[in-house]
């Protein structure tokens, strides 16, 4: 890509730039770490803190935490499963046989943005006191209203990959040759849309464990509530942990990256 | 062609055949799931979050809670909302705009872009709490650099008073999640601007000063502006960072619908949650309607 040269900056200028904000934006993160290693008034610096968390006598102590973890990872299978079973055969549906539906489809996956998780959380109060009515009152539904917050990533991510296949004649030469709709389905469109859906369930994944929003009005225990309820009495180990979730969110989205990134080179 | 004729002739004639054999379901039917999920997940709840505001305690129609919009209490929390989204939707936009232009040219799957994107993809979307926290770690009361300033150079931070838990301690988290969103919003049309532009310009005698003031700007000028409202809707709408900073009271809008939840009143008045909502939603509808009429203008240079 030399040819982008002339529009792009001067090495100097691009790396003073990308210099002076990447230092700024790594201060917080480098004083978190600085945080959670401060050791007593001598000024010296100790990996107890960290130690500490597998400490089996501090078990009791993050009992609450560890709740939110197990929370968290259920809630982001749960939710992932519940995006790519109504999503994909809905996408897979409008791209096939309602060509027309497909802004209709992408205008409803795109209005979550645009309404915020504070007004969704206010009618989802009433609609959730049904929800435990029928389906008790255990984590795991809250993935229903996670979803609904996931549709525009995960639409995107998916969408992205769909246009870039061309489904239907996949699915008539598919048809034609006598395939079910079934192995339509599972052996030839999904294994060409596995980049989009994996992409989707990874930035579910990432949305799904920092969401606050809505566990926390709801009163139910995720990750980022015991944070906040951990950092009233123990501010050290909530910074160890966001340290470790956002190292983990940073990770999976450098994978997405890669996914998505590494197109298939079928060129001659 | 005859073979494409002939397969043709074969899948409707086994369409017919299936249809005939055993009743087979309406092909629309498969787009119910999705059509309950998002009725009963997104559109009953974004009814029932705004008619809550024409609601009274019994249950009848009023519109006493529209009112409260009025209030200057709230009024002022709409204020203090709106510039603390401006603030940091400009200062964010400008700099996550140089960002960008300082990634261009570079290798779009190359390491440095792959670690920016997704160090973006991170603090833009998933930070919410821990930012707070990483703040709290950063400038809080015992803050590394609050300690450091104060130990090396004397210089107290919070002479002043601790403004990290008020309204102007937003500031900085909020940024540090706006840069990373510019980033991400904004790189795709700096991407956009053709090499071509550029030798045209050259080639007519203008350096690269001219390039950018008199060519890329005006083209960049919609995309930016969106941007800028796209950060604005987004500050206007994070809840997570201020919670977690903000333990008491109710200094911005969603602060306040979290006030009124759970003390279910707030200036004496009940369902003011419904009414703080639709006030958030018609902001929000005022901006996504502008940002998307200028992205479409943006489209225009960009195929």
């Amino acid at each position: 890509m030399s040819a982008g040269t002339s529009v792009a900056p001067s090495p100097l200028a691009r790396w003073v730039i990308l210099g002076v904000v990447g230092l700024l934006f790594a201060v917080p993160i480098v004083s978190m770490l600085g945080f959670t290693l401060r050791g007593g008034a001598d000024g010296a610096l100790t990996i107890e803190r960290w130690t500490a968390i597998l400490d089996p006598e501090n078990a009791r102590a993050y009992r609450n935490l560890f709740q939110g973890v197990g929370n968290s990872l259920l809630l982001a299978v749960v939710t992932v499963a519940i995006v790519l079973a109504v999503l994909v055969p809905t996408m897979l549906l409008v791209a096939i046989r309602y060509p027309r539906l497909r802004r209709v489809v992408e205008f409803v996956c795109i209005v979550p943005i645009t309404i915020p998780a504070i007004v969704l959380v206010v009618g989802l109060a009433p609609v959730y006191s049904v929800v435990t009515r029928l389906a008790g009152s255990s984590v795991w539904t809250l993935a229903f209203a996670y979803g609904v917050t996931v549709l525009p990533y995960a639409y995107r991510a998916i969408q992205s990959n769909l246009s870039a296949v061309d489904v239907v004649t996949l699915s008539e030469a598919a048809r034609s040759l006598g395939a079910p709709w079934v192995s339509v389905l599972f052996r030839v469109l999904l294994p060409n849309l596995r980049r989009g859906i994996l992409a989707a369930a990874f930035i579910t994944v990432a949305v799904v464990l920092g969401e606050f929003t809505i566990a926390s009005l709801l009163n139910r225990v995720n990750l980022q509530t015991a944070l906040v309820q951990v950092s009233r009495s123990d501010p050290y180990t909530a910074v160890i942990f966001s340290l470790l979730a956002l190292a983990f969110a940073f990770t999976l989205l450098l994978v997405i990256g890669r996914i998505t990134a590494a197109r298939p080179r079928r060129t001659p | 062609m005859t073979a494409t004729a002939s397969a043709a002739a074969v899948h409707v004639a086994g369409d017919v055949g299936t249809a005939r054999s055993r009743r087979r379901l309406p092909a629309w039917l498969g787009l119910t799931p999705f059509a309950l999920y998002v009725l009963l997940f997104l559109a009953i709840p974004t009814v029932l979050a705004i008619a809550t505001g024409f609601v009274d305690g019994e249950g009848a129609f009023t519109l006493e809670n529209l009112a409260a919009l009025g209030d200057p209490v709230i009024l002022g929390t709409f204020l203090d909302s709106f510039w603390v989204s401006a603030v940091t939707a400009v200062a964010g936009a400008v700099l996550g705009a140089l960002v960008c232009y300082a990634l261009l040219g570079l290798r779009p799957d190359g390491a440095v872009r792959s670690v920016v994107d997704s160090a973006a993809s991170v603090l833009a979307q998933f930070g919410g709490v821990m930012l707070a926290f990483a703040f709290i770690a950063t400038i809080g009361l015992q803050g590394v650099v609050t300690v450091l300033l104060a130990d090396v150079f004397g210089i107290n931070l919070f002479a002043d008073g601790v403004w990290l838990y008020q309204v102007p301690g937003l500031l900085l988290p909020y940024l540090y999640f706006q840069v990373p969103l510019m980033v991400i919003t904004f790189m795709p049309s700096l991407e956009g601007l053709k090499p071509q532009w550029a030798e045209a310009t050259a080639t007519l005698g203008g350096n690269r000063f001219v390039f950018w003031t008199r060519i890329a700007m005006p083209i960049l000028a919609p995309s930016f502006l969106g941007s800028v409202l796209l950060l604005f809707a987004n500050a206007f709408s994070s809840y997570a960072t201020a919670a977690a900073l903000i333990s008491q009271g109710s200094q911005i809008v969603p602060l306040q619908i979290r006030g009124a939840l759970i003390s279910e009143t707030v200036l004496g008045r009940e369902n003011l949650a419904g009414a703080l909502a639709l006030g958030m939603v018609l902001v929000m509808v005022v901006l996504m309607t502008a940002y998307s009429l200028l992205q479409s203008r943006t489209e225009r240079w960009q195929r």
